[in-house]
């Protein structure tokens, strides 16, 4: 097997933290295979600063890349993996990772296994582990062609410590095709908050909220307070308490957080799908018997409303 | 307008999935299939189109022939008025890229001008297939659409591109769209509609009709095993009052969970 080249996505030229994880999970990987593991960067970045990573060369591919259009992405994408001559390549299962990478897959004639929360050497060559049917099931999934692509969920190994130097920046220069889509409008929504999918700490709200005047006095403030992403149940999406973009479950968003705190949600299998790798979940609930307490870490049996305004107060006073 | 949906059959979202004998796959016995729900987007997508253009909807999938009965209830039922099943045993072991290539190729065959296909299907949940369609065809790929305009030959195309940032795309068909929730409603069949689809035509086809070969399709990805999730050790109930209780939690996420 020849080197682990790593994605390194980032906005404005600020890196997301899924670069430094991944190229640190990389590296761990690289360290037992006895392989070398590069970056490619596409665009203006600091590309250099991420071999504190472990990240010895970085293709750092020129263009604008400051509007994200998928023909654009690909050909960069190709043409730093060709000059990279790695075969095994890790990126996020972000926009990127779930536009992009499975074209690029496509191009070179490879293999995808795709939102990964682990990832192993195994035999020479690295293994991935990722949830099937909703995450009922964990499969083992191999690629015998190269190049093989992983796209791993955010959060799944935690952020390195940066020991190593800077690493060698390569130009590459490659003839970028657009896909022929015009942007004419971006809209970003206007809280502050981190992306659910990439969130650390999340607190979800259900239908026991009863209306979105509760969900934006209890939930959203008690978020706040944690630091996390306010999230939702789709019966609380469908009964118009929070829009579409919160909701967690199976045709919602996968989370994987260190924090999941669910506060009157039952638990439904579909709901489940969607968070069961959080680290840590924490179930409120009046119902003692409500499904979500065989999965939750801490259980309250207790109603929401006396306890979210507590549990804020409790959380703002540690220092 | 000749349009294209993909549709896959999987596991209905409540079934308990049990691992079968190989250890590599599930045991298949005793499942309710359904259309896959995102798929389901994509069908009712592709009949609203053909319903503002005229047209035809063509309906596409590779799996075993017994999926019709999924696709007359939940495809030929709704307005699509013809499928197309690549049946093959070479496709078996099919990955991602495989399936994808299956699928462009009985779409080119069919003359389909644009392409619908479901975000993700939720049995392998691998959000793969429909890019890996459109770089095969080489078409534009606008993925994740939540809003969608077609006119004539163009289109405008809202899609989630994460972090509730949407974006408004404005291109030319053809193009391969995959349908994320909220870009309709799926209507219900009516039983009229139900007799009828029965008699509306599902070809089934092999490889070879649509110009491949067993090697075009050889799987670079290969589950070696499945597992049941490590259930996680029982969780603690915590007791007391209210004020109790909160006061544990908060003592335990920081120094026992280390969360916060
Ligand atoms: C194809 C399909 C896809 C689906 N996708 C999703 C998905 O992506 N995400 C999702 O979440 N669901 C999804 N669902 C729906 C899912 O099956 C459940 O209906 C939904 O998750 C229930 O939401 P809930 O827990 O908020 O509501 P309920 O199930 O109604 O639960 C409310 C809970 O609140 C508790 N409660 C009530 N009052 C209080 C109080 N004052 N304090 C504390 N607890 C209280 C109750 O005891 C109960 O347990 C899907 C369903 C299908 C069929
Ligand atoms: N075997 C298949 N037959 C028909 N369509 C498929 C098949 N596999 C995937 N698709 C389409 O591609 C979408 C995404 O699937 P996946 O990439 O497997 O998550 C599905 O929602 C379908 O629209």
């Amino acid at each position: 097997m020849s080197g682990i080249l790593v994605i390194a996505e980032h906005e404005g030229g600020v890196f997301k933290k899924t670069a430094a994880e991944l190229i640190g999970k990389a590296a761990a990987l690289a360290g037992s295979l006895g392989v070398e593991v590069s970056a490619a960067v596409l665009g203006d970045a600091p590309a250099a600063e991420l071999g504190a990573f472990g990240a010895t060369k970085v293709y750092q591919v020129a263009g604008d890349f400051s509007s994200y259009d998928t023909g654009m992405v690909v050909s960069g994408l190709d043409a730093a993996l060709k000059a990279s001559g790695a075969s095994t390549v890790l990126a996020a299962a972000s926009f990127l990772g779930k536009d992009a990478v499975p074209r690029l897959v496509a191009r070179t004639n490879g293999g995808q296994a795709s939102e990964c929360t682990d990832l192993v050497a195994t035999d020479g060559s690295v293994v991935g582990h990722r949830p099937q049917y909703a995450g009922k099931v964990m499969a083992e999934v191999a690629i015998s062609r190269s190049p093989a692509f992983f796209t791993v969920r955010p959060n799944s190994f935690g952020q390195p410590a940066a020991t190593g130097g800077t690493a060698e920046v390569v130009a590459v220069n490659a003839e970028l095709s657009p896909s022929g889509l015009t942007l004419v409008e971006r809209k970003t929504p206007e809280t502050e908050a981190v992306d659910l999918t990439e969130a650390e700490r999340i607190v979800s709200g259900g239908r026991s909220l009863k209306s979105q005047e509760n969900f934006d006095s209890v939930i959203r403030p008690l978020a706040e307070a944690f630091g996390a992403t306010a999230g939702a149940s789709r019966a609380a999406v469908d009964a118009g308490y929070a829009p579409h973009g919160d909701q967690v479950g199976q045709t919602g968003k996968t989370v994987n957080p260190q924090l999941y705190v669910a506060m009157g949600i039952s638990g439904a299998i579909q709901h489940l799908a969607g968070m069961r790798t959080s680290k840590v979940i924490v179930a409120v609930n009046t119902d003692a018997d409500a499904p979500i307490f065989e999965h939750a870490t801490y259980g309250l049996v207790a109603d929401l409303f006396e306890v979210a305004p507590k549990l804020q107060a409790a959380i703002e006073s540690l220092d | 307008m000749k349009i294209g949906v993909c549709v896959k059959v999987v596991p209905d979202t409540d079934t308990r999935i049990k691992i079968g004998g190989d250890g590599a796959s599930i045991e298949e016995n005793g499942i309710k299939w359904i259309v896959s729900p995102y798929d389901a987007f994509a069908v009712e997508e592709g009949v609203q189109t053909k319903e503002a253009q005229s047209g035809e909807v063509v309906l596409f999938s590779v799996g075993p022939k017994a999926w019709q009965t999924q696709l007359r209830a939940g495809g030929l039922a709704v307005g699509a008025d013809k499928a197309v099943i690549v049946d093959d045993p070479a496709m078996g072991g099919a990955d991602g890229l495989g399936v994808a290539k299956a699928l462009s190729a009985a779409a080119k065959a069919e003359g389909v001008e644009v392409l619908f296909a479901g975000k993700q299907a939720i049995d392998d949940d691998n959000v793969q297939v429909p890019a890996m369609i459109a770089e095969l065809l080489n078409w534009p790929l606008v993925s994740f659409v939540s809003d969608l305009n077609i006119d004539g030959q163009s289109f405008t195309a809202t899609r989630n591109v994460g972090g509730g940032t949407q974006e408004v795309v404005t291109g030319s068909l053809p193009a391969v769209f995959t349908a994320d929730r909220g870009l309709n409603s799926p209507r219900y069949a009516k039983l009229p509609a139900i007799m009828k689809a029965k008699k509306k035509p599902v070809d089934v086809k092999a490889l070879a009709d649509i110009g491949l070969s067993d090697a075009d399709v050889a799987a670079a990805v290969q589950v070696k095993s499945l597992s049941l999730p490590v259930e996680r050790a029982a969780g603690r109930m915590l007791e007391g009052d209210v004020d109790a209780m909160v006061n544990e939690l908060a003592r335990l996420l920081r120094e026992e969970a280390k969360v916060i």
